[in-house]
């Protein structure tokens, strides 16, 4: 991995200098983290809906920070998307898709939890920013994969709708330290509005799969 | 001045409004946007900043009425040249590492004898309130342009600041659970039609860093490396990153470090 290439190197040029000017040791990585938690907090101030508690980091974050551009233990992957899985809502009234049109808007609004963002107005998952939809849309992001012709490609079954459902409440329950935001584990989409992005992605009639 | 060719960037603009809605190939979308990109950098009106900077630096302001001529960024003091390209740095007087914003303060502190929270107000420029911090910073480093990038870790306060900005750079956190690498750590990623550069490479890093600070045509404002990084932890959905704080300095050092071999290319402009 390049990323380790750079680390490896980065930690052979620091290790050099911290001899020559006499420095005992270089700090452990539990104390370079213990001392980053310091300075975060120090370093952020809360403003508008965006308070300091978004700092505080559940197991998910924590483990996902420690790991990113190494590979994550097979343990440590199960125990996240066990814990993950277990916490998704499914909806009480069993229905998992709601209307593909409402799902499309809230695919392409950009808006929602930011300090910038009026805590009254709309709050969107911006799926596009990352996901290439519906095909008429061109201005679409690369990291995550093309979701185009989701539901046409792994059939319009119950599985794959609550597979699709569940996704996007909490991608952590399916692929541990995934990019994707939870945004039903989190509280940044509403029951209903899951439901409408399933949709769009489910619904035979959404331009997804046509 | 250059820039003033208003009528190619309008009609630069006007070229992609036209091409953005129109149903063709992907491809065509994004060479039309390259093609705006190109005639952008015909002219740059961050030049007005650097201008306006280097007046300011000259003139005697605060309490003590002195100018910031004195003012040493890390190679002696009264030197601007190439001093944005060895920062952030460890500086012995106030012991501790410092961007070129944060240095910026100190002089305003200990030369011009502001109080600290008047020399940190207002960093950011807006429509009806220009920033001095913006143009300082303008000024300054557009003194390091075609200087190559050479960020120290030789003092240990230097190796803890990358590591602490590096820890930074990989903190999930927020209601959306990200990081900086979320977005910054895989080459030929895309937000929309934006490229994202992979700043945990060095040639990510470089390409990022030398063009920072940039005119911002979308906001008509010259934004500096502090404001990038401010708009960056807004967008991941963090409260407000505090304007020279250790872990904008931390996190600056990470990135800037990671860029060193290239060759230093700001002011400059950005859609």
């Amino acid at each position: 991995m390049q990323l380790r290439h750079l680390t490896g190197a980065l930690a052979a040029a620091i290790a050099v200098p911290a001899i020559l000017i006499g420095c005992a040791t270089a700090p452990s990585d539990a104390e370079v983290a213990a001392k980053a938690t310091a300075m975060l907090k120090a370093s952020f101030s809360e403003r508008g809906q965006a308070k300091l508690d978004r700092l505080a980091q559940d197991d998910m974050q924590k483990t996902c920070s420690e790991y990113t551009g190494k590979v994550l233990p097979r343990d440590a992957a199960e125990k996240i998307e066990k814990a993950n899985l277990a916490a998704i809502k499914w909806p009480a009234d069993g229905k998992l898709l709601g209307d593909w049109k409402n799902g499309e808007k809230i695919a392409q609004e950009g808006r929602g939890m930011q300090y910038s963002d009026d805590p009254t107005g709309p709050v969107g998952a911006n799926c596009y920013a990352c996901h290439q939809l519906a095909p008429q849309e061109l201005s679409f992001g690369t990291i995550g994969p093309s979701l185009y012709q989701f539901g046409k490609a792994r059939g319009y079954n119950d599985e794959v709708r609550k597979y699709a459902y569940g996704k996007i409440y909490n991608a952590d329950a399916y692929n541990a330290c995934t990019n994707m935001p939870r945004f039903g584990h989190k509280g940044i989409l509403t029951e209903q509005q899951i439901k409408d992005v399933t949709a769009l992605l489910m619904d035979p009639d959404s331009p997804v799969n046509k | 001045m250059r820039f003033i060719r208003r009528g190619a960037l309008a009609g630069a603009a006007l070229a992609l409004a036209l091409a953005a809605p129109v149903v063709l190939g992907q491809g065509s979308t994004v060479d039309e946007i390259a093609k705006y990109r190109a005639a952008l950098q015909d002219g740059n009106p961050a030049e007005l900043w650097e201008a306006r900077g280097a007046d300011l630096w000259r003139q005697k302001r605060g309490p003590k009425n002195v100018s910031l001529e004195q003012c040493d960024l890390g190679l002696g003091a009264g030197v601007v040249k190439g001093a944005y390209a060895k920062l952030p740095k460890y500086f012995a007087d106030a012991d501790r590492v410092m961007d070129l914003e944060t240095r910026i303060v100190w002089c305003m502190v200990t030369l011009q004898g502001y109080a600290e929270a008047e020399a940190k107000k207002g960093p950011f420029g807006g429509p009806d309130r220009k920033s001095d911090m913006e143009a300082y910073v303008a000024y300054v480093t557009s003194e390091s342009r075609g200087i190559k990038m050479d960020v120290s870790l030789r003092h240990s306060k230097e190796q803890e600041a990358f590591r602490l900005g590096e820890k930074m750079f990989y903190f999930r956190g927020g209601t959306h659970d990200f990081a900086c690498a979320t977005c910054h750590a895989e080459d030929g990623k895309r937000i929309r039609l934006q490229d994202l550069p992979n700043l945990t490479h060095t040639l990510g890093a470089q390409k990022a860093y030398t063009t920072w600070p940039a005119y911002r045509v979308s906001q008509g404002e010259l934004r500096t490396f502090q404001w990038r990084l401010n708009d960056c932890f807004r967008q991941q959905r963090f409260p407000e990153l505090i304007f020279a704080s250790d872990a904008s300095i931390a996190l600056t050092m990470f990135l800037a470090y990671n860029a060193n071999g290239a060759a230093f290319d700001a002011p400059a402009i950005k859609r």
